[in-house]
């Protein structure tokens, strides 16, 4: 399996005139976790959900800059949105599960993108949920309703549907903030193992949690990176009174 | 700028407790060296015995550090902070130690004269007095170049250290029955400059904490 980065250059997203990110320019390398803080507001979301042009869906939302996977700048209009997002796979703070079997929701994917084939796609739902830990939980009830599931394994689920069409690159938008500590320390653990294979890059609202998960970490300010190092770093020195105020507590 | 009401409470605490320390290891070193020139046993004792208190006193800020770190979960320069108390206060610790053996030594000798009258010891222990100050106002103002300046003296303190061994081996040789007492002699000075060094190590602890770089000042 190849392992691909993202690179963003000059990103600058504008909701009418009002500009929500500005030039943003950062490195994602393959096989490890990003975690972009900040206060409410600050863009990191925005910036977020630019990288797979999930922004586009947003009336009067203009993204400008590039952002590059291997050789090619996906924030241009001849790029195919949905091959895109099958590429980079999202994971939203609230699990959104189809309403559809557990079985279902991880072949959705697949099939859409033309695997037809019954018992390639078993070992597909089999694989997507060893990878997210929720398949000793779910293999004797794969026809039941995902909505039947606890909170926690739904946002696994969601983590297995985004795994099951391969993408390069998963983002993660808070994934853990609307969980109970025992769910948020298993999302945690398949972070860590996750990232073996991907390139992760997750908003979080949670200091410790980006301490814990990620190698690097980049703090938004006012739509600008005030500081991209590493999480080491970042948490025992950083090198901005603003990002030290902010991760001490201290900001406002 | 957000106060965060129990850590910086807890943060003051430790430095209060710390400065509390270091006060009580130069009172200690300032008395165990004048009880050495005077051959005063009773306050020798006195300062073996207050020792405990010292270790009451690290102990405490142990437990204020783990609890802020426990409950709080600083980061950054608060982290820093405490982890350098913990250093801080175990120096502090050891720098009392090092005092009372020195006052044991005045136990030891036990009225005894002098082979020699104490003139560079005296000298030592008061330039590692000022060391101790300097270093813990360097803490307390958050000042890297006094921090320096603290660390600096102590080539004063080993360049004095090294004449008192040539003297006190020269007086060895000398005369063979000096030797007893010489040795004692030699160990407080080892024991002072021990003090010092555990000084400068308090001055690198500010340095780390104002720059998050740990220098080596022990050179």
């Amino acid at each position: 399996m190849e392992h691909i980065g993202l690179t963003a250059k000059d990103l600058s997203v504008h909701y009418g005139d009002r500009p929500a990110v500005k030039k943003v320019s950062l490195d994602f390398a393959a096989k490890q976790v990003t975690a972009l803080i900040g206060p409410s507001g600050c863009g990191k979301s925005t910036f977020l959900r630019s990288l797979n042009r999930m922004n586009d869906l947003i009336p009067n939302c203009k993204v400008t800059g590039e952002i590059w996977i291997r050789d090619k700048n996906i924030n241009s209009p001849s790029t195919d949105v949905v091959s895109l997002r099958q590429k980079i796979g999202m994971v939203w703070q609230r699990p959104n599960p189809f309403h559809k079997s557990i079985y279902e929701n991880i072949a959705f994917g697949p099939r859409y993108h033309g695997i037809k084939n019954k018992k390639a796609l078993d070992e597909i739902v089999e694989q997507s949920l060893k990878k997210a830990a929720l398949w000793e939980e779910t293999k004797d009830r794969l026809n039941n309703s995902a909505l039947a599931l606890s909170g926690g394994q739904q946002q696994r689920l969601c983590i297995a549907r985004s795994i099951a069409v391969k993408p390069d690159i998963i983002l993660m938008d808070e994934p853990a903030s609307a969980l109970d500590p025992v769910s948020t320390s298993k999302i945690e653990e398949l972070i860590a193992d996750l990232k073996r294979d991907y390139c992760i890059v997750i908003v979080t609202h949670n200091m410790q949690q980006a301490a814990r998960v990620s190698d690097k970490t980049a703090f938004f300010l006012t739509g600008e990176v005030m500081e991209y190092d590493l999480t080491q770093n970042i948490f025992t020195n950083p090198q901005r009174q603003e990002t030290s105020d902010y991760i001490t507590g201290r900001f406002g | 700028m957000v106060k965060r009401m129990e850590l910086d409470h807890g943060l003051q605490e430790m430095t209060q407790l710390l400065i509390d320390m270091g006060n009580r290891v130069e009172k200690a070193l300032v008395e165990s060296m004048e009880a050495l020139k005077n051959g005063d046993v009773e306050t020798s004792k006195r300062i073996v015995k207050s020792d405990s208190e010292l270790n009451q006193i690290e102990e405490k800020i142990s437990e204020i550090g783990a609890k802020l770190i426990a409950t709080q979960q600083p980061v950054a320069k608060d982290l820093r902070r405490i982890l350098i108390a913990f250093k801080i206060s175990s120096d502090l610790e050891r720098m009392g130690d090092l005092s009372v053996d020195v006052a044991k030594v005045v136990i030891r000798l036990d009225g005894q004269t002098l082979i020699k009258p104490l003139i560079d010891l005296p000298r030592m222990a008061e330039l590692v007095a000022i060391m101790i100050q300097e270093s813990l106002q360097s803490y307390v103002d958050e000042n890297v170049d006094l921090a320096y300046k603290s660390a600096k003296d102590d080539d004063q303190v080993d360049a004095l250290y090294s004449q008192i061994i040539r003297e006190l081996f020269a007086l060895m040789v000398e005369n063979p029955k000096t030797v007893g007492q010489a040795m004692l002699l030699s160990f407080v000075g080892r024991y002072i400059e021990r003090i010092a060094d555990h000084a400068t190590n308090i001055a690198e602890s500010v340095v780390y904490l104002m720059t998050g770089k740990r220098p080596d000042l022990n050179q």
